[in-house]
């Protein structure tokens, strides 16, 4: 099938050829900030030998120390749901700076169609609505959750798509207007004493399980569906993807669509673990979920990047967050970290380009 | 014989508010036909692909394709009703590999019931890739590089690759070799001879007065927004066409037009 006459280069499909994949280094990179924590819990003299992630109290039945395994994870699982949409924005080469507000929005809204009649046998204190929006099937308020965030996000694709306002200053606006509507839903009263059912979504593992279904559902859309494809396409060349006949705004709104449900999911399954909702929830969120992506290798340039990325990067901060509360450093070295860990990330993707080009 | 007539236009003309860009255009290309494209900066020739491909709309006459006429209201109509371009600047998306390229906004898909999440079908568009760029005879070292990764050359080759697979009624290429190196555009031209023999027209621009001589059959030059010579390659050589682009000399028929 092929031909090197002219000595210009075959025509092969060679899968060993392949580039190495990005997300190597990101898992290289997790490994070796676990090796460091696992050091310094042996080197610090105030450590006494503790270990980072091995099982220390010398039972037979585990290896890790699972307890912190969770926490790790449990962590960063609320904000990774974020993530997992905020990388599909990133790609398309946008921002959605308003994830934060929308999940205390969203929390705000779909508690207050979760609300429990009676607390022990007493009327529901932080009552918002009257008994009509008692007891409600637990769908209800997850519905009205999720087409509050479309909804939310069909706003911000609009103006980005259509009428060509920058992604940092439409979502930048959004962020400003769903703190408003956290505000004003309740007049700032917190909304408390969900449904049983409710609460269900939330409890114990639960966000970690619905973080990791999720990433396996948008990593399979991202790498072999159409939306996917053209998702990446119009990060990478945006006029090549007009030309080519995709209907670039319509799948940019859908794209911040999707990103906003995905940040109003996460609103439903903080409120629900909290077991309450505030107007104050999800301070930074939109932040964190922009770290993950990008720590993960998802360029801001758009066009390049996974949801395996997004997922190791999630870990990347969980494992540093966890890690300076293991060597008892407090939370401001844990900002001060992270930040730079940020800076890292960027100036290595961009040395990557730039040996690239 | 209208059917033998691949693209015809009559009387096109295109004004940027005062300024005649194109005026009164008759071009005619029968089947199986390579027409060079030549003429100075501002003559004119972008400004009458442009017409064409329906990237920008004309100000008056008509566009007929095999027979018909037809009115394109962007560059997407045109590539539906078979007018493939390789434009100058490249239309390729340079995180993508081959195969994505080629089928970009034509995917194949299986389960087209999930809508816009239907799955792509890697296999069957890898497959008509490989079998596009053999038709073709563009060599591409791994189809499943990303374009960022390769040459300019190669990338011109995918570009011209794409046009080619998807069997158009007329390709129009702006220059396709302007920014290449010697060995390059001897692969480029030889995808050119390539569908020359297989009877595929083509509208090519070029500055190149070896590389027209070498491949098309016909020279249609303008100058000034006009048309001002239509000759056959071989009843014409190199002096006597830039005679033409710089203005000594108009062709017979075109004579009081320019």
């Amino acid at each position: 099938m092929t031909d090197n006459s002219d000595g210009i280069g075959g025509l092969t499909f060679d899968k060993s050829k392949r580039s190495w994949p990005n997300e190597f280094n990101i898992f290289f990179a997790l490994i070796i900030i676990i090796v460091i924590f696992e050091a310094l819990g042996q080197i610090l003299p105030y450590m006494n030998d503790q270990s980072f992630l091995f099982d220390t109290k010398d039972r037979f039945d585990t290896i890790f120390n699972e307890a912190r395994l969770k926490i790790i994870i449990l962590q960063v699982a609320i904000i990774g749901i974020i993530a997992l949409g905020v990388t599909q924005v990133i790609i398309t080469a946008g921002i959605d700076l308003s994830s934060g507000p929308l999940v205390a929005a969203t929390a705000m809204v779909a508690m207050s169609f979760a609300q429990t009649e009676l607390v022990n046998g007493n009327p529901n204190p932080k009552a918002l609505f009257g008994t009509w929006a008692m007891d409600l099937p637990v769908v209800v308020p997850v519905v009205i959750g999720l087409v509050f965030g479309a909804f939310i996000g069909a706003i911000n694709g609009t103006f980005i798509a259509f009428l060509r306002i920058p992604p940092f200053i439409a979502t930048l606006g959004m962020f400003l207007v769903c703190r408003g509507i956290a505000l004003w839903w309740s007049s700032g009263n917190p909304i408390s004493f969900p449904t049983e059912s409710y609460k269900f979504i939330g409890s114990g593992m639960m966000p970690v399980v619905w973080f990791l279904s999720l990433a396996v559902i948008f990593h399979i859309i991202m790498k072999y569906t159409v939306y996917g494809k053209h998702t990446y396409a119009i990060g990478s060349n945006e006029d090549a993807a007009r030309m080519s006949g995709i209907n670039v705004k319509r799948h940019k709104v859908m794209v911040y669509m999707i990103a906003s449900m995905l940040a109003a999911f996460a609103g439903i399954v903080l409120s629900a673990k909290a077991s309450t909702a505030q107007a104050g929830m999800g301070e930074f969120y939109e932040l964190f979920a922009i770290a993950m992506a990008v720590i993960g290798g998802i360029s801001l340039t758009g066009g390049r990047g996974s949801i395996i990325g997004t997922v190791l990067g999630a870990m990347v901060l969980g494992v540093i967050r966890s890690g300076f509360t293991f060597i008892k450093l407090d939370g401001s070295y844990q900002l001060m970290a992270m930040g730079s860990i940020i800076i890292a990330a960027v100036i290595l993707d961009q040395y990557r380009q730039r040996n690239r080009a | 014989m209208s059917s033998e007539i691949v693209l015809k236009t009559e009387n096109l003309t295109k004004h940027y508010g005062g300024v005649h860009a194109l005026v009164g255009a008759n071009f005619e290309m029968k089947k199986g036909e390579h027409v060079a494209i030549m003429g100075d900066n501002g003559a004119g020739k972008s400004t009458f692909v442009r017409q064409i491909t329906g990237v920008e709309q004309r100000t008056s006459g008509t566009v007929s394709l095999y027979g018909e006429e037809v009115n394109f209201t962007g560059p997407l109509d045109a590539r539906q009703a078979g007018i493939e371009t390789v434009f100058q600047t490249l239309a390729l998306a340079d995180d993508l590999d081959v195969p994505d390229n080629l089928f970009l906004g034509r995917e194949l898909t299986k389960w087209n019931w999930l809508g816009p999440f239907r799955r792509l079908d890697y296999k069957a568009m890898r497959e008509a890739t490989m079998q596009g760029l053999v038709k073709t005879g563009v060599k591409i070292p791994n189809i499943k590089n990303s374009i960022q990764n390769m040459s300019g050359g190669q990338r011109q080759c995918v570009a011209i690759a794409r046009t080619a697979t998807f069997a158009s009624k007329l390709t129009i290429m702006d220059e396709p070799t302007a920014a290449l190196g010697v060995q390059e555009t001897a692969q480029v031209e030889n995808i050119i001879r390539n569908m020359k023999e297989q009877g595929a027209p083509l509208i090519l621009v070029s500055h190149n007065m070896r590389q027209v001589f070498d491949l098309v059959d016909r020279i249609v030059v303008f100058r000034r927004g006009r048309i001002v010579a239509n000759l056959n390659k071989d009843e014409t050589d190199g002096q006597d066409v830039v005679a033409y682009i710089t203005g000594v000399k108009t062709g017979a028929e075109y004579e009081g037009a320019a």
